[in-house]
């Protein structure tokens, strides 16, 4: 069994189709990115798989299961932005994970599972290095910071898919960097499966372990909209030798 | 020189400038009112500072020889209750609705469209209905400013949920968040501020309806004084009224920002930045 398959899944707005004809298959562990031209699909690729969207045909197995059709605790998104509470300090922010499943009518937690859920979220903060800013608020953060703290609140619910959604596209060059560092080191000892949508193809070989992408193969100049996307290149980057044949390979074709 | 619009007052030229217009209105007042009672020392259009001092004297800190109560505060604490009854009715029936309509597509196709049909309704026009359906009394005064002030902060709380960043009210559900957990952590706490700006906002319609009814039928007030006086043309008690009901208004705007940002830093950090 696949961890998650994409069968035959297409996707139109009205008339305008979308993506047509999607046939992937995932297995756990890996970090997919994936890259392609404004417009083409990947970001609704990406609503789908976070169940903002539904597919018009088609189906996304996940884990055996159909994928539920509403977001929820299995999959983690971090967004480019507006991801983290404004109203809630840093702490609060990675704390409310936990306290929404601990505490389902009050949504706030006190004593002793307040001390526990504290403890775990340090860690988490820790992790992405946001320990001596715990007691800020999002404005008070740069935009690398609040990513950090977008990722950390992913990461309490312990998802088994992580989306990414041009998380690092409005960060300095330098701290786009270390994010990069960051998202590496928490793929690997989470052993998530991530999917990311990137502008950036650069971003796209230097992360992932695979690289999707999204284009139209079928183009009618008089009907711009009767064809969708697919995936054009499924390229494997696990390996530097891989890397290098694929980059190769999307010289070629362009 | 720099151009007008980039000149700045320092600060005690912006102090100055400030306290000039009221200077300037009590003294046209003071002058006018002297020419007056010059010519006629009976007139009772512009009362002299004595006179209205005097009257404050007798309504505020003398007892009333029928009653036996201080009119100036009965009528104060008469209206405060009322309108202060009818905010907080209309606060919180706006908070829990606009929220729910806000948040909830089910809610909003229910019941939008009749919020925004009743705000359309002139609540004076349906003053009369009130008036005989709730009778004299406090009851019909309080639901008249809610009539008139909730479904605009309905209207408004509903807005300011559908303005937040859908990427939030998701990010929420990825943690594992009820709908109700959404409401009562992401949402609830980040419309407050903009519930307690739209309180502010309504002071205003608050008072008008306040004083309208109070004006119709009452037995205290500070409306009802203010209509029941003009009967005997005394400026002298209207114009302390008036000045009285302006300070109250101030301060509870006053009061209500403070409230505002000793609660939510976060939010007026925000609105500064801007």
């Amino acid at each position: 069994m696949n961890f998650l398959s994409i069968e035959n899944l297409y996707k139109s707005y009205g008339e305008n189709l979308v993506l047509e004809r999607l046939n992937l298959t995932v297995e756990q562990g890996e970090f997919v990115s994936m890259v392609g031209a404004s417009g083409c699909g990947k970001s609704t690729f990406l609503n789908m798989l976070l169940g903002k969207e539904k597919q018009t045909k088609g189906k996304i197995v996940f884990e055996g299961k159909e994928l539920t059709q509403e977001p929820d605790a299995e999959r983690g998104i971090v967004f480019q932005k507006y991801s983290v509470f404004p109203h809630l300090t840093v702490l609060q922010n990675v704390m409310i994970a936990d306290e929404f499943s601990h505490s389902p009518i009050l949504g706030w937690t006190f004593g002793k599972s307040k001390k526990e859920i504290k403890q775990k979220a340090m860690s988490f903060i820790d992790a992405v290095g946001l320990s001596p800013a715990i007691k800020k608020y999002p404005h008070e953060l740069s935009g690398g910071m609040q990513q950090r703290l977008a990722i950390a609140q992913a990461l309490m619910k312990a998802p088994k898919i992580l989306l990414l959604d041009e998380p690092f596209g409005a960060l300095d060059p330098g701290i786009r960097a270390d994010m990069h560092e960051l998202i590496l080191d928490i793929w690997q000892k989470n052993k998530l499966t991530i999917f990311m949508v990137t502008h950036d193809i650069q971003e796209g070989f230097k992360l992932g372990s695979r690289l999707w992408v999204f284009d139209k193969i079928r183009q009618d100049p008089q009907a711009p909209n009767a064809y969708g996307a697919q995936v054009t290149f499924d390229l494997s980057l696990t390996t530097e030798n891989s890397k290098a044949a694929a980059k190769e390979l999307l010289k070629e074709a362009s | 020189m720099k151009r007008l619009m980039n000149l700045t007052p320092s600060k005690p030229l912006s102090i100055f400038l400030s306290l000039m217009p009221f200077v300037l209105i009590l003294f046209v007042y003071w002058n006018a009112s002297n020419v007056r009672l010059a010519e006629n020392p009976n007139d009772k259009l512009l009362p002299s500072f004595s006179q209205i001092s005097s009257a404050v004297d007798r309504l505020a800190f003398n007892e009333d020889k029928r009653t036996g109560k201080y009119i100036f505060w009965v009528d104060t604490q008469a209206s405060l209750y009322r309108i202060g009854l009818g905010i907080l009715i209309s606060a919180a029936s706006g908070l829990i609705i606009g929220l729910l309509t806000g948040l909830v597509p089910i809610a909003r196709s229910n019941l939008s469209p009749v919020v925004t049909i009743i705000s359309l309704i002139p609540p004076m026009a349906i003053l009369p209905i009130l008036f005989i359906s709730f009778g004299l009394g406090e009851l019909a005064k309080v639901m008249l400013i809610i009539i008139g002030t909730a479904p605009v902060i309905i209207r408004d709380m509903q807005s300011r949920v559908l303005q937040l960043p859908s990427e939030q009210l998701i990010k929420a559900q990825t943690l594992g968040a009820s709908t109700w957990l959404v409401a009562l952590r992401v949402v609830l706490p980040q419309i407050l501020p903009s519930l307690i700006s739209s309180m502010r906002l309504s002071l205003g319609a608050a008072w008008l309806f306040l004083i309208a009814a109070e004006a119709i039928a009452a037995q205290e007030g500070l409306g009802y004084r203010i209509f029941l006086v003009r009967r005997y043309m005394s400026m002298d008690v209207i114009f302390p009224y008036v000045i009285w009901i302006t300070t109250l208004a101030f301060l509870m705007d006053f009061s209500l920002k403070r409230l505002s940002q000793l609660c939510f830093p976060w939010y007026h950090d925000i609105e500064s930045g801007k």
